[in-house]
């Protein structure tokens, strides 16, 4: 047993016992906070460990969602059945997108633009195709049994999302290990190196996109179980694409805890500009600062500490 | 489909008006591309900013947005020199991916400064020619637009002299082409990056004062001239004058064929497609250079 397994059962620990004694809108709080590490999560494994930073990765968020729900709504396929699915539909669309970006070589920036341009193809789509109902978006019908996956104590939300970001912890933590995971990095830290080396750069990148798309889907489904509703300019706005961007940068992106540290700090940061513009009635203005606050923090991470604010807490600053 | 030809004709001749403004924002972004080689993600939010300050040069002190397209211009000329010299430069140090993701850091902090002064309303100005129209054989052109169209040649002919003639110009094409080679002759590097970004924002607040009286301002407007924006500079070829502008009106024409045959919803995937494509298939564009 060293430091880091100690410290992550005694995370793990607080994080089960947590809902059981706070109230429920700190419930709540907490399973965004699990809910959009996940999220950062599945951007960090394609564009932290591989480095293919994506500006439209809310596209997969926004497949899974409505997947799920039209195969809810329109078909009557029970949630549960369906968020495999929607997962399914999630990494054929990463597939795709991979497929089409890499074959034509797309690197860097190039890459970023066009993934923002695929999810604004989805939008435009989703706001105009009979199935999705346009831009009325989807309901779903509010039902709160388990077997709907709605449920009356946001307790079982919280529980979820903490399990999908520990799945989706344990799946970055096997990056740093497996030989997929070291075959990523080497393509991050130079493409023509890693294929001198005789990596399959093409088919590496296919691939980890589509386990990402996989994973974004799965939060989409989520999202949509939540909220019980979903329109075309939540599941495909730049909005989302920017959140799990940030989360990975500022807690570090291509480090296991990055996403889930970003999203404490963020959230953190939110609830406190919320309370003070709740609490003083000159400020009832300043939200939008939360955000002003998250660009500067990104354009000092980038300037200052590249491996987020997880490097603060290294004592090596590591280079791989 | 069965539109009449003068409504196919009218919708082409506007398209090429507004697709002409649309390359005066896409100037920016080329010259900036072309020289410094980083994608500026911040320029919709430049543009953005530059829109409210036209907004608020009618709103609060009466002046009309085409007299207010020269100082505007210096002002921002300024702006971007500043935040290319004191935050992109030194923040980025020189990686692609780095610059890209500085410069969306600024978009969000220029966005949401935007939304924190001026909430989320869409704002318009009152100009008494905001309407008018002009008689062109059977179609009816709209008059800010035909300015607009005017003004952007006036802008890419003086753009050009000034990179053809100038000393700056001459500078800013030698860092262009040879980066070490032209510090190695004398020439500040930072400050040229910087003069080049100013200029490139200093098109953009021209662009914002053409716009103003045909289009609303809000705090994400930008956005949806950056797509746009950006297609048109990939259309065109990364870096190249010309480029821009003939993407631009062929962006302009599209986008309104596109809301002419396809609806007003459907339309607007025309941009988007287009830029996929060229990216997939040829990623130098019409008139780039290099691979």
């Amino acid at each position: 047993m060293n430091r880091t397994t100690v410290l992550c059962a005694l995370g793990l620990v607080a994080a089960v016992v947590f809902p059981l004694a706070a109230p429920n809108y700190l419930v709540n709080i907490g399973m965004l906070v699990f809910f959009v590490a996940f999220l950062g999560q599945s951007w960090n494994i394609s564009g932290g460990f591989a480095g293919q930073t994506s500006f439209g990765h809310v596209v997969f968020f926004g497949t899974g969602a409505y997947t799920s729900t039209i195969l809810q709504v329109t078909w009557g396929w029970n949630p549960w059945v369906a968020w495999p699915a929607a997962m399914l539909m999630g990494a054929i669309v990463g597939w795709g997108i991979a497929f089409l970006s890499f074959r034509a070589g797309l690197r860097g920036s190039y890459f970023a633009l066009i993934t923002l341009a695929f999810a604004e193809v989805f939008r435009i789509l989703a706001n105009s195709v009979p199935f999705t109902r346009g831009g009325l978006g989807m309901l779903i019908k509010s039902d709160p049994r388990p077997i709907n996956f709605q449920f009356k104590d946001p307790i079982w939300l919280y529980y979820i999302a903490l399990a999908l970001c520990v799945v989706s912890l344990v799946v970055a933590w096997q990056l740093t290990r497996n030989r997929f995971g070291a075959r990523l990095v080497a393509i991050r830290e130079n493409e023509d190196a890693a294929r001198a080396l005789g990596i399959d750069v093409f088919a590496e990148k296919v691939r980890v996109l589509t386990l990402s798309g996989a994973m974004c889907a799965a939060g989409g489904t989520f999202y949509a179980q939540k909220y019980l509703y979903i329109d075309p300019s939540i599941a495909f706005g730049v909005d989302k694409s920017v959140e799990m961007l940030l989360v990975t940068m500022v807690g570090g992106a291509g480090t296991i805890f990055g996403p889930l540290i970003g999203s404490i700090a963020l959230t953190t940061i939110n609830e406190v500009t919320r309370g003070v513009a709740s609490v003083v009635p000159a400020l009832k203005n300043v939200q939008p600062l939360s955000l002003v606050v998250y660009g500067v923090m990104l354009v000092l991470i980038v300037a200052r500490l590249p491996d987020g604010l997880t490097g603060l807490f290294r004592r090596k600053p590591r280079h791989a | 489909m069965n539109l009449p030809p003068e409504i196919i004709l009218e919708a082409v001749l506007n398209g090429l008006l507004t697709g002409a403004v649309y390359g005066l924002v896409a100037l920016g972004l080329t010259l900036v591309y072309g020289v410094l080689h980083i994608i500026n993600f911040a320029h919709g939010a430049l543009l953005t900013a530059a829109m409210y300050a036209a907004y608020v040069a009618r709103t609060a002190f009466g002046v009309d947005p085409y007299v207010a397209a020269l100082p505007l211009a210096g002002l921002f000329f300024g702006i971007g020199y500043l935040v290319q010299r004191l935050v992109i430069g030194p923040a980025s140090r020189g990686k692609d991916e780095n610059i890209l993701l500085v410069t969306l850091g600024l978009s969000i902090v220029i966005e949401n400064l935007m939304l924190a002064m001026f909430r989320s309303d869409t704002r318009s100005i009152d100009v008494p020619y905001a309407m008018d129209v002009v008689e062109f054989g059977p179609a009816l052109l709209s008059w800010p637009r035909l300015v607009g169209f005017a003004a952007t040649i006036a802008v890419g002919v003086a753009l050009y002299v000034l990179m053809t003639f100038s000393a700056t110009g001459k500078a800013i094409r030698a860092v262009a082409k040879e980066r070490t080679g032209a510090a190695l002759v004398g020439i500040d590097v930072a400050h040229i990056y910087a003069v080049t970004f100013g200029i490139g924002t200093a098109c953009l607040a021209i662009a914002a004062a053409l716009l103003l009286p045909s289009f609303y301002v809000s705090p994400r407007v930008g956005n949806a001239f950056v797509l746009v924006a950006f297609t048109i500079v990939v259309l065109g070829g990364m870096g190249s004058f010309i480029g821009a502008a003939v993407g631009g009106i062929i962006i302009g024409i599209t986008e309104a064929l596109g809301g002419l045959i396809l609806g007003e919803q459907l339309g607007q995937i025309g941009i988007s497609l287009i830029f996929i494509l060229i990216l997939l298939l040829k990623p130098t564009g019409l008139f780039g250079s290099r691979a």
